[in-house]
């Protein structure tokens, strides 16, 4: 089903960025193996189970979101694929190589408006290139073109707290992709826009990861979301969290508001609520049993 | 069931055509007269209340001006009349006998000295309050074992007042000069520390994480994370610093020491020079009026970003 998505589309982009970003995109990287991860916090007799042993992997270039109800232990796993949470048990692998921390490899964005409110737009950018400083000759040059790439050129010499909020996720998005990094881990980016915003966001993505066909990881509690951005989409329930369905989601790209109303999109969406709703209720009756 | 009712194959042949009405567009007079529209004129009162209470910076300057023109007549005003209530006013100097003073002060040198003297002790007692309190406070910040270390003296010697130091003070330094700077410092160097640790704790959790994703390292969280996060606080430290340091400083100089505003003050007292003791109180509060605007102004440059939020 992958192959139907990705294969035609590939070819038929052009990008301004591509002689920069095509030696690492014919290199294929960025497959992440989650490999019976579990994760449990707390005290000795009082564990608490945030991610029961899950194993996922994830193809390089490709979409997939988590979808889960808060709580239900995504960003929790999405965590510890950037390195800030160590599993309690199995590993987690990145190319082969076993994750230790947070790294550049992996770009992140945030829920919350995490800019550095003391950096200008074009110094929040430029700042992963100019800390790692070896493979970048220009991080201003860099900053200016992918700012220019989330339509935001204009503001490079504002400061974040100028900008709306949705300007401020677009300066995340720039800002973890110039160390050119070969995942994009993204939890809830979106959650705290207007729907409006949201759906722009949500094709602005899209297009960006068409020009660098990076490997998204994107946490989500909204079906919609999920739906409309995924190559797949992972539904997560809550305690212990883990995964219990790997729905692939053969819808054509490039992805147009218009999928709202298109059957396929629904009978995906209704899917998915389903299995969530089943869920809830499982767990409903286990609470009042 | 509730998938039917959300599937638009079902509801695409039943439901009535959508309709969409488009309002008339405003004329091109009616967007002229509000294009050339005044704001309205107020009347009477309001007119007069308009101008008192405007907002515009002359204004605010007038008003401030006034309000002190206002005490100064009040005091005169006191002074002629030896009023008599509960606090007696028959020994308090006049505005014009202060000014007279003030006056004869500034054309001769001695005035000048006392105030040369104080401005030393501060400026050498501050900054070694600054290289040693930002720092520290710092370093609390980061490191749990250094703060635990720390913290208990800070918050046992901080209550302590500059005029309760002085006994041991003068014991424990080998000239009066450098126990009246060691008071002044100490009234320095708790509030610096005190905000610069919290500054450096309110740091937001996901800004460290945003750093760390990137690639960087401690030193460099430290240096482009920690350090602004903590700027607002520590120029609060420095401002609040700098008030209490004068404080302290006159306690030490009022009771030790031959030069100084403050012994210019106290002796006025003992001479019975009464103007004098005005003339010395105003010289304080306008000495630490404006090293506090001064620091003020000196960490502005670095807090642009936050005026810019605004």
């Amino acid at each position: 089903m992958m192959n139907i998505l990705t294969a035609p589309f590939r070819k038929a982009t052009s990008s301004a960025l591509a002689p920069a970003f095509s030696t690492w995109r014919e290199a294929r990287e960025g497959e992440i193996v989650i490999d019976e991860v579990g994760i449990a916090f707390g005290p000795e007799g009082k564990r608490h189970i945030a991610v029961s042993p899950t194993s996922i992997t994830i193809k390089p270039g490709e979409f997939v979101c988590i979808l889960g109800p808060s709580g239900c232990g995504k960003s929790t796993l999405l965590n510890a694929v950037a390195g800030y949470v160590k599993p309690t048990t199995g590993r987690i692998l990145l190319d082969g190589a076993p994750i230790d921390g947070p790294g550049p490899d992996r770009g992140m964005v945030f829920q919350q408006y995490s800019l550095f409110p003391w950096k200008t737009v074009r110094e929040n950018v430029a700042f992963g290139p100019k800390i790692l400083g070896r493979f970048d000759p220009s991080p201003e040059a860099t900053a200016d073109t992918l700012l220019d790439m989330v339509g935001l050129a204009k503001f490079a010499g504002r400061y974040p707290a100028e900008l709306s909020g949705g300007m401020q996720q677009r300066v995340g998005i720039a800002r973890a992709l110039a160390n050119y990094p070969r995942v994009l881990l993204m939890d809830e980016p979106f959650g705290a826009l207007d729907s409006q915003t949201r759906h722009v966001m949500q094709e602005n993505l899209l297009k960006i990861w068409a020009e660098f066909r990076i490997t998204v990881l994107f946490v989500t509690h909204d079906i919609d979301e999920a739906v409309f951005l995924g190559d797949r989409v992972l539904v997560m329930s809550a305690s212990p969290g883990a995964i219990i369905a790997d729905i692939a989601v053969d819808l054509p790209r490039p992805r147009v508001p218009e999928l709202a109303v298109d059957e396929r999109f629904m009978a995906l969406r209704r899917l998915c609520h389903e299995t969530i709703r089943q869920e809830s209720m499982k767990a409903f009756e286990q609470q009042n049993t | 069931m509730l998938a039917r009712t959300m599937d638009p194959a079902e509801t695409h042949g039943t439901a009535a055509p959508l309709q969409v009405v488009s309002p008339p567009p405003a004329s091109a007079e009616a967007l002229a007269a509000l294009q050339h529209s005044r704001p309205e004129k107020l009347k009477g009162w309001a007119a007069v209340h308009a101008v008192l209470a405007s907002p515009a910076l002359p204004m605010r300057w007038a008003r401030r001006i006034l309000a002190l023109s206002l005490g100064i007549l009040w005091w005169h005003l006191a002074v002629k009349y030896q009023l008599n209530v509960i606090v007696k006013f028959d020994n308090v100097s006049s505005p014009a006998e202060v000014w007279a003073s003030f006056i004869k002060h500034i054309n001769g040198k001695m005035y000048f000295t006392h105030v040369g003297v104080s401005i030393r002790r501060i400026a050498i007692a501050y900054l070694f309050a600054c290289a040693i309190g930002i720092p520290l406070g710092l370093l609390m910040g980061r490191s749990r074992i250094i703060n635990d270390f720390i913290m208990p003296y800070v918050e046992i010697l901080r209550p302590i007042p500059a005029v309760a130091w002085i006994p041991l003070a003068i014991l424990m330094w080998p000239t009066e000069e450098s126990s009246i700077l060691y008071i002044t410092f100490l009234g320095a160097l708790f509030p610096i520390i005190l905000n610069t640790v919290a500054g450096v704790e309110q740091t937001p959790e996901v800004l460290v994480r945003a750093a760390r994703s990137l690639g960087a390292k401690q030193r460099q969280i430290f240096r482009h994370v920690v350090l602004p996060a903590a700027l607002p606080n520590i120029a609060t430290g420095l401002a609040v610093g700098m008030g209490v340091a004068w404080f302290s400083l006159l306690a030490g100089e009022i009771i030790s020491g031959q030069y100084g505003i403050g012994y210019f003050t106290w002796t006025a007292y003992h001479l019975i020079k009464y103007p004098d003791i005005i003339v010395g109180m105003l010289s304080i509060g306008l000495l630490g009026t404006l090293s506090t605007l001064g620091v003020q102004a000196a960490t502005k440059p670095f807090l642009r970003w936050q005026a810019r939020a605004r």
